[in-house]
């Protein structure tokens, strides 16, 4: 230990003007004729909470002396968590939407809006859809999770983004989908029933269905009584809340909200809005929402970091969050494959941001990494209108086991359904997406 | 292990901490050790704020420039469950006593 700190000291004796000097090396990149700079030290794909974060802080923990180009395809922002309050008619796109001007104006990032195509990891560099080609040092991969829609049969041919029936979306990043399923809902007669399939877990946030199932039964039962929500579960019980969710379909939805546990959707059938099982019989339903299994984002598959389950998911370094398929290269978010009791969230992306926006920090100054890096997951879901239960953790990295466990005593759920945490959602929605974006 | 590392890294930043407004002793309040009590930092930031500075009529607070006795004290009832809440005792036992009191020195000498 004495050794570790001992030449920390001259590492920093050595190295007290070193980002400093990164600095000088940081502006280094000239832009090329398209705009786009043909080098950076540190590039990120993907501008969600895990990407946008690690961004953000990157500039932050460097002292803004380490040059940064964040990668992303969309125009702003659009927040998952929060998505279920537009499919309930809560709240509008516009509450969940957040420009990227705040991580260029206030923090001197550069943000291109283009399509990472490829990665060569040997070179060192990333090709955008637009033509260009960005060299980086080091380079950050946070693409989310990507549908795999091969995994239920026709389900492709009924997306609505295919245009070929339309109506069986899965609204799982928010964007016009969300939109989509709330006229769908809006639309639906009385005495309809909404049905939404979840996928075996590991899944983008484990809460999200039923507490879409619980907002959607809301909205039903103020206005639409007599329909019904179906619940059909691939996994053999809730995996999140389940307690809590299930004590608030008993309590507050009764006759109205049905859980069925081991229903594997295996295909669609478009023209009568009919999923079919792997054993159970089909369910046709006036509303039909159904998640495909997910898997890490494309370019993360096309550049091999999807190295762990099968080839579902990145395996990376808990330390530092740097892939174990490729040097220099960090996997954030949805995309990785997950320590113990780490969910796939908005919040434990944007803790894997700052995770490896440290590292990279020192990696570039030469410097050891937080050798004990923490973090934090906090998870509201509404389960109506203003009612809202949570689930938190602290996770810690245990080095004898390097991977990240939750801290013995820490963590837990609610007691209830409550307003107060109703109010602490959406100032946790106001502060992260700021952490996140301004 | 894990256990003596955590310790490195709060010893480390204890030391800074101590040192924080005297800025005499640049060894110990060095670049590498700031970066590791901004990164404990981080933590808090995804509900109370970067550096501890919430968004405008946030339900949450802001911890910048709270007094660092007060920090500690309400981490502490919290803990113990003499302070009521909804998430906080929850969260507040994930961080050691040492920890705790890194943090609520940093934050305190945030602008608020």
């Amino acid at each position: 230990m004495s050794k570790t700190n001992a030449s920390g000291r001259r590492a920093f004796l050595q190295s007290s003007s070193a980002l400093a000097l990164l600095g000088v090396a940081g502006l280094s990149g000239c832009a090329s004729i398209s705009g786009v700079p043909s080098k950076a030290k540190v590039v990120v794909i993907g501008g969600g909470y895990g990407g946008a974060t690690a961004a953000k802080y990157v500039r932050l923990l460097s002292d803004y002396k380490i040059d940064v180009v964040l990668i992303e395809p969309q125009a702003a922002f659009v927040s998952c968590p929060m998505s279920n309050l537009v499919v309930s008619g809560v709240k509008q796109m516009d509450f969940l939407t957040t420009s990227y001007a705040g991580l260029s104006k206030n923090h001197g990032i550069t943000v291109v809006k283009d399509f990472a195509d490829s990665i060569d990891t040997a070179k060192k560099t990333v090709t955008l859809r637009g033509g260009s080609v960005m060299a980086y040092d080091k380079l950050v991969v946070s693409p989310g999770v990507d549908l795999m829609f091969d995994g239920i049969e026709r389900l492709q041919a009924a997306d609505l983004r295919n245009q070929v029936s339309g109506q069986i979306v899965q609204a799982w990043k928010a964007g016009a989908e969300t939109v989509a399923l709330r006229k769908q809902l809006e639309a639906m007669p009385d005495g309809g029933v909404f049905a939404i399939t979840i996928p075996e877990a590991p899944y983008r946030c484990p809460p999200g269905p039923y507490e879409r199932a619980s907002v959607v039964a809301g909205y039903f039962k103020a206005n639409k009584p007599k329909s019904k929500v179906l619940i059909l579960d691939a996994n053999p019980d809730v995996t999140s809340k389940a307690a809590l969710f299930k004590k608030v379909w008993a309590e507050q939805y009764p006759g109205m909200v049905e859980y069925r546990g081991q229903h594997k959707a295996v295909a669609v059938d478009a023209r009568t809005n009919t999923v079919k099982f792997d054993v159970q019989d089909d369910v046709t339903a006036a509303v039909l929402n159904v998640l495909p299994p997910m898997r890490a984002g494309a370019i993360a598959v096309k550049t091999g970091l999807n190295n762990q389950a099968n080839s579902r998911w990145c395996g990376v370094n808990y330390l530092t969050f740097e892939s174990t398929a490729a040097k220099d290269v960090h996997v954030l978010g949805d995309s990785i494959q997950i320590a113990p009791a780490m969910p796939k969230s908005g919040h434990m992306a944007n803790s894997h941001g700052k995770v490896a926006a440290s590292a990279i920090v020192a990696q570039l100054a030469g410097w050891d990494v937080n050798p004990a890096p923490m973090l934090t997951n906090t998870c509201y879901s509404f389960v109506d209108t203003k009612n809202v239960i949570h689930v938190a953790s602290v996770h810690e990295y245990v080095a004898a086991e390097k991977t990240f466990k939750t801290v013995a005593t820490s963590g837990g759920v609610s007691l209830e359904p409550n307003v107060l945490e109703g109010v602490y959602a959406l100032s946790w929605a106001s502060n992260i997406w700021a952490d996140t974006l301004t | 292990m894990s256990l003596k590392l955590t310790d490195l890294v709060v010893a480390a930043c204890m030391a800074l901490a101590s040192t924080a407004n005297a800025q005499a002793d640049a060894g110990i309040n060095s670049p590498q050790s700031t970066l590791y009590v901004k990164s404990l930092a981080a933590t808090c930031a995804n509900c109370h704020g970067t550096n501890g500075v919430a968004t405008a009529g946030s339900s949450v607070v802001s911890l910048a420039g709270l007094d660092k006795a007060y920090t500690i004290a309400q981490m502490k009832a919290f803990k113990t469950g003499t302070r009521p809440a909804t998430v906080m005792h929850q969260l507040s036992k994930g961080y050691s006593d040492a920890q705790i009191e890194v943090l609520a020195t940093y934050f305190a000498a945030q602008k608020k």
